[in-house]
């Protein structure tokens, strides 16, 4: 049976002539531009609208699916080629380690601004009236526990591959709250949408652009302010002894390709600098895929349609 | 993942030698006493360390730590970046047989969803369109005709209906795609792997503790190694899942040929076969019935690997139901899942049909050659006039060549107001009960395992070896724990144990009753295995973000998703054993007057204890495969040692970790394995 399907298939290929497109135009070089997909909504619309416009200007894009972190080894190699979104709160580190190997390339930053921090929904405000001051929050604490903690309160972190240092903060702030590391972003925000129904305490680990803070009302807990010199410096901050004592980083979402690429294909080496997109331009994109279920692709013609100047621009020699 | 050696299978028992009076299981008193002293040890041993200034008793001393981690990790990179051959490098070799598997891979990818083009990027033109939607339906409906009747087609074409109808058809395509390129590879390599395993006992001996830890260590363990080598992208995937489901079949073939009624040899012997005519003429053929049941296990294996290859660049159905679950759409989620259920049934089914199908008679096949094309291959030409047709039609049709979305259902609103009506409603119920579990059996026993200190540890696992097996085995055992202890995983790994524990007591508690109950009644029975077969090929992940909701994040959480996978192998093998005990046994309880429970009390659970053993074998080999899974809702286990060494493309870590995983199931595996042969030989049943 195998035999017919191939027999099929060659068949039916011998058959259909489709009409042969125009050839398009001006790409240096027709090998594939590989751009890494990860499995966030946000980067994926990043990433399909770099690779749209790419596309346009007449360069030949594949898709690639690869860990955030382990992508930089294909990044290195030339593997892969450009990835889209390198978050300066989670992937700073790596992404610094693989530049200056000299064969990964820093192209700049995307536009938007990633935020994470913890986060609670709106209506915990009417238990602990003092939000979103994080002095106030530990004096909730009790509010926030659960069997397992109790008379801790409980919080949610991220998965602890993400890094983060919640428990240092924790330990640091000699705040009354013990770090449950989630597994997945999907089993936090299962959490977070499980709460929100039942109106139920959580405080949690939310980033943005995502469609969370989109879709739940509610409010980021403000720390003392993050400096450099306050992840450091144990002596910098409010406790004298221990570094971590204070909020998380608030940076830019970095391109970074490899450094081949600036020479394999000059034109799109450009563009992908060019790239710029804002916090809520995509936060809206995102809501759309992920709230109202529209389809991505759809979602990303719809940006091409509407930004044709803007990334015409980016391709323009 | 059977672990357990499959020729050990219970002949039938002696009656002669019955003797269920001295069912005394392995001297009581020593274990008791054992136990005694460890949970004293437990108590109080990190007092008592800290006491006599032997912190090193709790925890194994960070300079006494073997470098195995870092001596992978740097073996690695030489592999990758130095290794050579001579003409060519290692890594070009590897990228060599990636490009071929490539070949075929995109060739069926475009013939079933891409459609073939010409050129490259923006100068790519299609010259020919994908197989229509009704095209594949009819391949497989006319498959299916052919394999066995019209039942199976219409089962078949139901089955792939669903996909079209349900808005899956284009990642069910490309998971199709996957699985009709490492099938085949799975296959052919396990058959020769197999047959070379028949010829050479040596190679035998090499060979089966490579399949044990080929189906023992996580998958995510050597993805990493596997990206470096095969380059990111669908490839690796492919790699990864060929070797998850590659060792049953050549475990199968070993069994199959060995099988082969002598008779069959003999007749082959006496006309003059060579050995190559042997093999490839008589043996093989004759054994093709059992052969299949290992194709079958490569096809389920495969589908299991769908989400975890989808991790790494495979797309699909797999990608489908992670994505869907990132956005907490459970509906969509689930409709991806049953999918991948779906097209297991379908394939399932497909192949067991194509093991059992009479082959044709002489007078059958000589008929056949003096008929035309036509009417020598009916179901061939129909489906080449079906895709012809449709493939022409559906270039002004779009709906004909690809099924129109407007036509899609699904049902995702539902199962999120379920899931929310049951979380507003009963989260209080389930928290009480939650909470209880905690309380008193989860926390306890972690507690209990994490005390021990670990040269104690290692003592009761190499005792516990010594005492069911042999010395040999206390060796293995007290070795492997000692590898765990060395290379800084101990406590790590006694999370692993606490966790799989307490799931396999579960499993075993829910899974063997059903059982039970199954062997008796064979309406249970149909209800029971449909349920238990859903639950094995329905990705995990599926389940497990609704649990997380209605239980939180944590091992609670963690543990009901083991239960759940793990169950089956405990109901099968208890329905089996009880099924397989001799008629005249249970004749005679009736005859001496026992009740019904009697009967199942003193005859039947005792001489079906041994199939009761293997099946908690392989509930803790599922448990210890879902670890990995379990990491993604936040355990602090082996499983997240491997996530994290993924996440973080570190070889060594992960590979270290993968073989601690390995090596709990060994030593796991080898002492039930050893105590299921001493029951056996208590009862007086045959080995």
């Amino acid at each position: 049976m195998k035999k017919s399907l191939s027999l099929i298939a060659a068949l039916s290929a011998a058959v259909y002539f489709g009409p042969l497109a125009p050839a398009a135009y001006s790409a240096e070089n027709q090998d594939p531009i590989k751009l890494t997909l990860h499995d966030w909504t946000g980067q994926l619309l990043t990433t399909k609208i770099m690779g749209e416009v790419l596309k346009e200007a007449g360069y030949n894009v594949e898709y690639v699916q690869a860990d955030y972190i382990a992508q930089f080894a294909g990044l290195k190699t030339g593997d892969l080629h450009v990835a889209m979104e390198i978050w300066e709160t989670t992937g700073r580190e790596a992404m610094d380690e693989a530049v200056a190997t000299g064969s990964v390339e820093n192209l700049g930053e995307t536009g938007m601004l990633a935020v994470e921090e913890w986060w609670y929904p709106a209506y915990m405000k009417e238990v602990c009236p003092g939000l979103p001051d994080w002095k106030a929050l530990n004096d909730c604490a009790e509010e926030f526990a659960t069997p397992e903690t109790a008379p801790k309160g409980r919080y949610l972190g991220a998965p602890v591959t993400w890094g983060g240092f919640d428990d240092e903060r924790v330990e640091a702030l000699e705040m009354d709250f013990e770090v449950i590391h989630a597994g997945t972003d999907a089993a936090l925000f299962a959490e977070l949408q499980s709460a929100y129904q039942r109106k139920a305490p959580i405080v949690l680990w939310v980033y943005a652009p995502h469609w969370a803070p989109f879709k739940f009302d509610g409010e980021w807990v403000e720390f003392p302010e993050y400096s450099k010199e306050c992840y450091q410096d144990p002596s910098a901050g409010i406790n004298p002894d221990m570094a971590y004592d204070c909020g998380k980083p608030r940076g830019p979402i970095w391109k970074v390709s490899w450094s081949g690429v600036k020479d394999k294909w000059p034109g799109a080496h450009k563009a992908i600098k060019a790239f710029n997109v804002e916090n809520d331009e995509m936060g809206a994109m995102v809501t759309k895929v992920d709230l109202d279920g529209k389809d991505l692709d759809g979602v990303v013609k719809e940006w091409m349609d509407a930004n044709k100047d803007r990334w015409n621009g980016w391709i323009s020699k | 993942m059977s672990l357990a050696n499959p020729d050990s299978s219970p002949a039938g028992p002696n009656p002669a030698r019955v003797n269920l009076t001295r069912f005394n299981p392995m001297g009581a008193p020593l274990w008791l006493a054992l136990f005694a002293v460890t949970w004293v040890f437990s108590s109080y041993g990190r007092e008592f360390s800290r006491a006599i200034d032997a912190r090193w008793l709790m925890k194994y001393p960070a300079g006494w730590r073997l470098p195995f981690k870092r001596d992978i990790s740097d073996a690695m990179k030489w592999l990758v970046e130095d290794a050579t051959f001579g003409l060519f490098t290692f890594k070009e070799f590897t990228r060599g047989i990636a490009w071929l598997i490539e070949l075929p891979y995109d060739f069926v990818r475009a013939a079933v969803i891409d459609g073939f083009t010409i050129g490259v990027g923006s100068e790519a033109s299609q010259i020919a369109p994908s197989l229509s939607w009704i095209a594949i339906i009819a391949v497989v409906v006319a498959i299916g005709r052919v394999a066995k009747d019209w039942r199976l087609a219409a089962l078949v074409g139901g089955c792939f209906l669903y996909l079209a109808v349900f808005g899956q058809w284009d990642s069910a395509m490309v998971t199709l795609a996957s699985v009709l390129i490492s099938v085949p590879i799975g296959v052919a390599g396990g058959l020769l792997l197999g047959i070379g395993a028949y010829r050479w006992p040596t190679f035998d001996r090499v060979l089966r503790p490579i399949l044990d830890l080929m189906q023992t260590v996580p998958v995510f363990a050597y993805l990493v190694p596997i990206l470096f080598l095969f380059g990111f992208g669908p490839v690796s995937a492919l790699v990864a899942t060929i070797i998850y489901a590659m060792p049953p079949m050549v475990r199968v073939t070993t069994l199959a040929l060995r099988g082969v009624p002598t008779e069959i040899r003999e007749f082959g012997s006496m006309v003059g076969c060579t050995r190559r005519q042997m093999m490839w003429k008589i043996l093989v053929p004759s054994a093709a019935p059992s052969l299949m049941v290992g194709v079958n296990q490569v096809i389920m294996l495969s589908l299991n690997m769908v989400i975890i290859a989808s991790m790494i660049g495979a797309g699909g159905l797999g990608f489908e139901v992670l994505s869907s679950l990132r956005r907490l759409d459970i509906g969509a989620g689930l409709e991806a899942g049953i999918a991948i259920v779906v097209m297991a049934i379908a394939l399932d089914r497909l192949s067991q049909a194509f093991a059992v199908r009479p082959t044709p008679t002489h007078d059958e096949i000589e008929s056949l050659q003096q008929a035309g094309l036509i009417k020598r291959h009916p179901w061939g030409t129909t489906v080449l006039a079906v895709a012809l047709v449709t493939g022409l039609v559906g270039l002004m049709l779009p709906a004909v060549q690809s099924y129109p979305a407007s036509l899609t259902l699904t049902t995702g609103p539902f199962w999120a107001d379920l899931v929310a009506f049951i979380n507003v409603n009963f989260f209080d119920q389930f928290e009480a009960a939650k909470t209880f579990m905690l309380t008193w059996l989860l926390l306890p026993v972690k507690r209990f395992l994490l005390g021990i200190p670990w040269p104690w540890g290692i003592a009761i696992v190499a005792l516990a070896g010594w005492k069911f097996g042999g010395w040999r085995l206390g060796l293995l055992a007290g070795g492997l724990a000692l590898f765990i202890a060395a290379n800084g995983l101990w406590d790590k790994a006694m999370v692993t144990l606490y966790l799989c524990g307490v799931s396999v007591l579960i499993a075993s508690l829910i899974g063997i009753p059903l059982g039970v109950l199954s062997a008796e009644n064979e309406r249970a029975n149909r209800i029971v295995s449909a349920v238990i077969d859903t639950l094995q090929t329905l990705p995990s992940f599926v389940y497990l973000i609704p649990v997380v909701m209605l239980f939180r994040v944590g091992d609670f959480s963690a543990m009901i998703a083991v239960v759940l996978y793990a169950l089956a192998p405990a109901v099968r093998y208890a329905a089996h054993g009880i099924r397989g005990i001799e008629p005249q046994l249970i004749e005679a309880g009736i005859v001496s007057g026992c009740t019904r429970w009697q009967l199942l009390r003193k005859i039947k659970l005792p001489l079906a204890l041994p199939e009761i053993l293997l099946g908690l074998n392989q509930t803790i080999m599922l448990a210890l495969s879902m670890l990995v899974i379990t990491a993604l809702v936040g355990t602090r286990d082996l499983g997240q040692e491997v996530y994290i060494a993924l996440t973080k493309a570190d070889s060594g870590r992960g590979i270290i970790a993968g073989l601690s995983v390995a090596a709990i199931a060994i030593i796991l595996d080898r002492i039930l394995a050893a105590s299921a042969r001493n029951a056996r030989a208590r009862l007086g049943l045959a080995e």
